[in-house]
């Protein structure tokens, strides 16, 4: 993805955001809505109904060719290989190291076609990566990340709102499937995930037709109190849900293990893959610390980079943190000694010199009722 | 008006004189740009305090800011309302939203704050 440093990227729909009141902010290369009403009122709106997401800095690399499978097997920890057409997967992307270069979702579209969606601020990182480990395969990476918009609609009232506006039977696609089917009379990719905790569905089309969507999408909610989200309540939203933010809960630094997504690593795979001989050793040592869930029982919130301590004896530091809207309780994540990371521990984090007790509860803070 | 009398500072404090006593709190143009108000850390009362020192944190749902007096003095009452609800600084932020008195120990000191005039080509310009 060519990008120069200088110059900031615009969603096809940054006029509206502006229409719609938004503060913008600057986000990984891009000018994006940080919030339009104010963070907690989008948050709610999520929970309670739902919430529409311009995502169109994520990246889109679509894998094709009589080997993609066994290419992104070799290039991820996860074996997509084993994927239904139409089913997806969350998977990393791992450097020789065992060292996380992203996290990401792949979709399988087709028997010899597979869509990679990553994090804006590594796209470039993993488009890079990909054509390097892929290269030795019988298969290509299409890098669309700047032609495709992402638009999501999440929250409980998704699918009642989403559902007369696509062709794709939204009642057989299962959570972690995808779809190919025109919206708003444009064609499209409809995936079922997110990152907010919630149901929902996240829509790929082409950068031209990102608007009609989006528009659509806004006209036919707003009766059922359909309003737009920025970055701001996405991460107090993914927050809850328990859900790792790459750059603070997962980095080159930390391996699966430790974040507690060691599921996602496939050590049985029968293929070598980039990674494998380091994340294998991970595995025999057992993970150094453990992302844990926080409570601050005190006055007071914990913020990413805030030291944990255990009594007297540093344990580890918060990656994220901010007050609950849906518990209205401070909460935080963070890497802890494994020693301290039983849910019940009673920890403390200082909180500008002050130590503030927290209690280590299982993750996620928030569940949907089903 | 509710801006009437007021002086502030570049970091976006109020402050309104009256008697010897300055009610203090954060503008409304700094709510703003802050978000969702959810936590107000406030110093105990008694406490002596030099212009332009720091007196507490407001915190919104994304960041993190400290609070400065624009003014000298010692603390004589915190708004015990806003660890209940913040937000109040965000609706009323001239009004129900103070944060702080204090009993000022020099008025010259007013002398070295921005008028309305003066703040409002700040924020203009921001």
């Amino acid at each position: 993805m060519a990008q120069a440093d200088d110059v900031l990227l615009a969603t096809p729909l940054a006029d509206r955001h502006v229409a719609l009141g938004a503060k913008l902010v600057e986000f990984a290369g891009w000018l994006m809505p940080l919030q339009y009403s104010g963070i907690l009122e989008e948050h709610r709106a999520v929970r309670a109904r739902a919430g529409l997401f311009d995502l169109s800095h994520m990246g889109e690399l679509f894998v094709e060719g009589e080997q993609a499978g066994s290419a992104l097997a070799f290039a991820l920890v996860s074996d997509p290989r084993s994927l239904a057409i139409g089913r997806a997967q969350y998977s990393m992307i791992c450097d020789p190291e065992g060292g996380i270069l992203d996290d990401l979702i792949v979709y399988r579209l087709g028997p010899e076609r597979f869509l990679i969606v990553a994090n804006a601020s590594n796209a470039a990182v993993v488009s890079d990566a990909l054509a390097e480990r892929v290269g030795g395969f019988r298969a290509v990476i299409d890098d669309r990340s700047l032609a495709t918009a992402l638009v999501a609609i999440q929250g409980p009232l998704s699918a009642r709102v989403f559902a007369p506006l696509t062709e794709v039977a939204l009642d057989g696609l299962r959570y972690y499937s995808i779809a190919e089917g025109e919206v708003a009379g444009v064609a499209a990719l409809v995936a079922r995930t997110g990152y907010t905790g919630e149901d929902g569905f996240e829509v790929i089309v082409d950068l031209d037709d990102a608007g009609r969507v989006w528009d659509t999408l806004l006209e036919t909610g707003k009766p059922a109190g359909v309003v737009p989200v920025g970055l701001g309540a996405r991460d107090t939203l993914r927050l809850e849900a328990g859900m790792p933010l790459y750059g603070n809960e997962l980095g080159r630094d930390g391996t699966p293990f430790e974040a507690g997504l060691g599921r996602v690593v496939k050590l049985d795979k029968d293929v070598d893959f980039v990674g494998r001989a380091a994340l294998e050793r991970a595995a025999a040592e057992g993970p150094h610390k453990k992302l844990v869930g926080l409570v601050v029982r005190g006055r007071g919130i914990a913020r990413h980079g805030y030291p944990v301590f255990a009594g007297e004896r540093a344990t580890g530091l918060v990656t994220s943190g901010t007050l609950s809207p849906t518990l209205g309780e401070p909460i935080a994540m963070a890497y802890v000694a494994p020693s301290d990371a039983e849910p019940g521990t009673i920890l403390a984090v200082e909180i500008r010199g002050q130590r503030v007790p927290a209690e280590v509860v299982a993750l996620p803070f928030y569940h949907r009722a089903k | 008006m509710a801006t009437q009398g007021l002086r502030y500072t570049k970091e976006h404090e109020w402050v309104r004189v009256e008697g010897d006593t300055a009610t203090i709190g954060i503008t409304a143009y700094a709510a703003h740009q802050l978000g969702d108000i959810v936590f107000v850390e406030l110093p105990d009362m008694g406490r002596q305090v030099t212009q332009f020192g720091a007196i507490g944190v407001v915190e919104s749902v994304k960041a993190v800011s400290d609070l400065f007096s624009p003014i000298g003095g010692e603390i004589v009452e915190t708004n015990t309302e806003l660890s209940k609800t913040p937000e109040l600084v965000n609706s009323d932020p001239l009004g129900a939203g103070w944060m702080l008195r204090i009993h000022v120990a020099d008025m010259h000191q007013l002398d070295s704050l921005l008028d309305q005039a003066a703040y409002d080509e700040l924020t203009k310009e921001a």
